[in-house]
This record gives structure tokens, C-alpha cells and sequence, in this order.
């Protein structure tokens, strides 16, 4: 199988996985979510140290940096205002249910 | 690459499906987003680990300042705002990888592969797009400019020139490879951005959000393709599957096609709304009136909208629930998918409030009941319960599925002044003779409320 392939294989089953694990997701969790994978996009990150960390020019550095910036906001913003979302979620759990509830 | 680098990253690539496994589930979703963060920084760190990198204290520098802004920013974001936030998060991201693009086209010259300066021409446009579009979308949130429809005469011709020219130019790069060329394409790219989200309606923007991520997803992917990076492809290409699925569901939810809220306003205006308060007489009462009305239902269904929010007032409006359940009432909150500025939102907006999980009511569960409510309490909320959605053809909203609040004995208003909706369009619901308005700030009318009630 040539290295193209190996690729393109890849890509078409993470579309797949893509769609199917968020497939049951119910529209309480569409901005969490959205919100999630926005965060996960900002693995461009990496890429951006890889770039960066090899690169000779001024300019580009300058470039480079600039970019690991915008991605670290992406990355660390992106998941840090998931996580407070969410916590608002799970925050009334420990708030002891009605009487009448419990006997459910 | 060694074997453990490209097993670590085989990991992180994993964590991130797990992610959004979990993202998908109320249980879970927190573990979710924390195994997500978890891959995502050690994906970070491995290339320090294993590749003789140059520049590394300025990169660290560069990390802890992005990290430092990201993180203050989520911080301190009202949660009212924060749709506009992702957007902002998206819209560096794409800025990230266009820029990334730039800085790997200069070291491509003859014998790149073509697929590979493809790859590195789409993350460029595409970029930038999703760069500039979350720009104006952010710019629209959060009221820096007018949140209607922005439509000029030459607006189709500009874009169809701007389209034409990021795909010529794509090829030119193909062919050419100068980095010239590329930073061109990223300025017709910022252009393309601004002309695709200008002419979208304040209330579709969550739509363009999600689009646009799913567009810097797809970015990732084709620059992780460029760097040969897995990680990159994985987690990019799983954003902008999921993102695009996404998309479809909200833009299901709000009964429209994605082309129609993209182009809609280009092709008849349609979604440009009236936008003037009405002044055709309506029934509004004080406090005490609205109160009497309340204390006596024994069905109340309560519709929340993002006018709620706005005024800060969903703790009062718990305490006011709360009052009536004492009193003996069945009182539910009726959700909307898209209520508030994006699907899910006020789910959010009320978890913050502490209003219990059980005491939403989704759209789907709760309609069948508003015929036998007896008083239908919308505070903040109107196009989503405007049922011209269902019965004025030339409306922007038409065939939204909307709260048949319609359907409930009375329905009471908590409305700061007779102007119109997000969408812009008038309420026929509101001129119905069993409607009752109580005007004035949200929280304000609340608490007056909850005074009045405690003391019958």
C-alpha cells in the first residue's frame, strides 16, 4: 500500500468515527460539545512547534511564534471554558433529590 | 519518527475519539473533555522530547502567553457570551494553521508532491476563511456591529469573485509554490471569510460557528497530512466530521438548510425581519395581576430565552419555581433546541442557575402538554415561540419546529419593550387576546413577581 494511501485510509475512517460517536448526542450537549472539539482542533499547536522549532529566518520565527500563540489559545482556551461548562452540569449532583423522588 | 514517538501520538489520537465519546453524554462528558485535554498536551510535549528543536524559549514563551490569554479569557467569559467565545477560539485556531501553511510552503519548491501543496493551498484559504468569518460572527455576538443581515447590492458578485479567485490561486500555488502567491490567497481567503458570514442573520450565526470549526477541523487535517503528522490528521479530520454532522443537526433543529442560511439573504432578503417595535395595542398588566394568574395554575410551563439571560435573572426565576412547586403547582421549564444564542445554550445558562436537571423539558417531550397548561410564563424568549414559524410562509423562521405555546390556556409575556425578536420579525402571538404582557427588565419583573406571590 503506498504512503498516499495509508494516509487517505486514515482520513476516511476518521470520518467515520467522527460522525458515529457523536451521533447520539442529545441538543443539551450541542455547545459543550461544539466547544469540545473546537479545543481539539487547536492541536494545530503541534504542528505549529514543529514548524517553528525548525525554522532559520526571523521572519519566519516571528510567523511561527505568532501562530503558537493563536494556537495555545485555541488549545488551552478551547478546553479550559469546556470544563466550566460542564462542571455547571455536574455541580447539582451532590444536592440531596426531593423526598418524593427517592423512593423512585 | 522513533516507534514510542509514533505510539504516543497513536494514544493522543485516541484520547481525542474518547473525547468526544464523552462530550456526547451528560454522565460523561467532563471525563470527556479532560482525557481530550490530557492527549492534546502530551502531543504538545513530545516533539521537545524527541527532536532537536531550535528557538525552544521563545516557543515555551509563545506557549505559556497563548495558554495565559486562553485561559483568562475562559475564565472571566460570561456564560451568556459564550457562543462568541468559541467562535473567537475557532477563529485563532484557523489563523494557527493557515499560518502554519505559510511557514511550511516556503520550504516547498519543484519536487513537492502535488498532492501536498494542495493540501498546503486548502489549509491556507480555508484558514483564513474560518479566521475572518469567526471575526465578524464574534463582531455580530457581541454587538460590535449590526446583527442583521449585511446585503449590498454587489455582494454575490464580490463573492462569487472572491471564490473564483481562492480557487485560481489555489491552483497557481500547486503549480508555482511561492510563498507570495500563498500570502495572497490567505488575504482572498480573509476576504471570502468576511463575505460568506456578512450577509447571515444574527440568529443563524451558532450555524456559521459550527461551520466554521468544522472548516478548521478539516484545515488541521490537511496541514497534518502536509507535517506527516497523525495527531493532526486524526483530530482534525474528527473535528470536522463531527463539526459538519453537528452543523446539519442544529441547522435540522432550526428547520432550514445550511445553503439557506448561508445565502438566504442574497437571494430575496427574505430573512430581513421588520425590525421596528409595532404599535398596535396589546394587553399588559402589573405584577400583582400576573401573580394572582400564577399562584392559582396548577400547570405552569416556563420558556426561557436568551432575554433571560441578558438580565441575569434565572435565579430569581428558580426562586419563583421554586415558590410555585411549593404551592403545589407542576412547573417545567419547555427548552428550545436553538434557545439562547446557540443549540444547548440554555441548558447551560440554567445549570448555572442550579435549576434542577429533571426540571427541563425538552421540545419534543413538552408540547404534547401545553394544551393542558394553564398559563405559559415566556420570559426573554419570542421567535421561538412565534408561530409564524408555522403558519407565514415568507417569514425567515418558517418551518422552525417552535413551543406551541399557542396551545396553553394563557400565556404571559415578560417582555422589556415591544421590539422584535433576534430573527426581527413580529409576534402575532402577542396581539392574541390571551396573552398578557408584563413589561420591564427580566429581573426586575421576576422579583416583583416573586414579592407578589409570597404575599397572596
Amino acid at each position: 500500500m503506498s504512503e498516499g494511501v495509508v494516509w487517505l485510509t486514515i482520513f476516511v475512517l476518521s470520518v467515520f468515527v467522527g460522525t458515529e460517536v457523536i451521533s447520539k448526542v442529545s441538543s443539551t450537549l450541542h455547545t459543550p460539545l461544539m466547544s469540545g472539539a473546537n479545543a481539539i482542533h487547536g492541536i494545530i499547536l503541534l504542528g505549529a512547534v514543529i514548524v517553528t522549532g525548525t525554522t532559520e529566518s526571523t521572519v519566519a520565527l516571528v510567523v511561527g511564534l505568532v501562530a503558537i500563540v493563536l494556537a495555545a489559545i485555541n488549545m488551552v482556551g478551547g478546553f479550559v471554558v469546556t470544563d466550566r461548562m460542564l462542571q455547571m452540569f455536574s455541580r447539582r449532583k451532590p444536592r440531596p433529590a426531593p423526598a418524593e423522588r427517592t423512593e423512585r | 519518527m522513533p516507534t514510542w514517538v509514533q505510539l504516543v501520538y497513536l494514544g493522543c489520537a485516541v484520547c481525542f475519539v474518547l473525547a468526544l465519546k464523552g462530550l456526547s453524554g451528560p454522565r460523561t462528558a467532563r471525563l470527556g473533555n479532560l482525557v481530550g485535554a490530557g492527549g492534546a498536551v502530551v502531543a504538545v510535549t513530545v516533539p521537545f522530547l524527541y527532536l532537536e528543536l531550535d528557538h525552544v524559549p521563545q516557543m515555551l514563551a509563545a506557549i505559556a502567553v497563548g495558554s495565559g490569554v486562553g485561559v483568562v479569557g475562559a475564565r472571566k467569559v460570561q456564560m451568556t457570551q459564550m457562543p462568541q467565545m468559541v467562535a473567537l477560539f475557532n477563529g485563532v485556531g484557523g489563523g494557527a494553521a493557515a499560518l502554519v501553511a505559510l511557514l511550511e510552503l516556503q520550504h516547498m519548491g519543484a519536487g513537492t508532491p502535488a498532492f501536498d501543496l494542495v493540501a498546503t493551498a486548502f489549509t491556507i484559504v480555508v484558514g483564513s476563511v474560518s479566521f475572518a468569518g469567526s471575526a465578524i460572527t464574534f463582531a455580530k455576538l457581541q454587538e460590535l456591529m449590526t446583527s442583521r443581515p449585511v446585503v449590498f447590492p454587489g455582494l454575490p458578485v464580490a463573492f462569487a469573485a472572491a471564490l473564483l479567485g481562492g480557487v485560481g490561486l489555489s491552483v497557481l500555488v500547486v503549480l508555482e509554490a511561492s510563498l507570495a502567491l500563498g500570502v495572497v490567497l490567505a488575504l482572498v481567503g480573509l476576504a471570502l471569510g468576511v463575505l460568506l458570514v456578512l450577509p447571515v442573520g444574527g440568529a443563524d450565526v451558532p450555524i456559521v460557528i459550527s461551520l466554521l470549526n468544522a472548516f478548521t477541523g478539516l484545515t488541521v487535517a490537511a496541514g497534518g497530512y502536509v507535517l506527516g503528522s497523525v495527531v493532526l490528521l486524526v483530530g482534525g479530520t474528527l473535528v470536522g466530521a463531527a463539526g459538519t454532522f453537528l452543523t446539519l443537526l442544529m441547522a435540522r433543529a432550526m428547520g432550514r438548510s445550511v445553503a439557506n442560511i448561508l445565502f438566504g439573504a442574497l437571494r430575496g432578503g427574505s430573512t430581513l425581519g421588520a425590525g421596528e417595535a409595532s404599535d398596535r395595542p396589546v394587553r399588559s398588566s402589573g405584577p400583582e395581576d400576573v401573580a394572582i394568574l400564577l399562584a392559582y395554575a396548577d400547570r405552569v410551563i416556563v420558556v426561557p430565552g436568551y432575554g433571560l439571560a441578558v438580565a441575569q435573572a434565572q435565579h430569581t426565576l428558580r426562586e419563583l419555581v421554586e415558590l410555585l412547586l411549593a404551592r403545589g403547582a407542576k412547573v417545567d421549564y419547555a427548552i428550545h433546541p436553538v434557545a439562547g444564542r446557540m443549540p444547548g445554550h440554555m441548558n447551560v445558562l440554567l445549570a448555572e442557575a442550579q435549576v434542577p436537571y429533571e426540571q427541563l423539558a425538552e421540545m419534543d417531550d413538552i408540547n404534547g402538554e401545553f394544551k393542558q397548561t394553564d398559563v405559559v410564563l415566556v420570559v426573554g424568549a419570542n421567535d421561538v415561540v412565534n408561530p409564524a414559524a408555522r403558519t407565514t410562509p415568507s417569514a425567515p423562521i418558517y418551518g422552525m419546529p417552535i413551543l406551541d405555546v399557542d396551545q396553553a390556556r394563557q400565556v404571559v409575556f415578560l417582555k422589556r419593550s415591544m421590539r422584535p425578536g433576534f430573527a426581527g420579525i413580529e409576534n402575532e402571538l402577542l396581539f392574541d387576546p390571551r396573552t398578557t404582557l408584563l413589561f420591564g427588565d427580566a429581573k426586575d419583573s421576576l422579583a416583583k413577581l416573586l414579592a407578589a406571590v409570597k404575599s397572596l
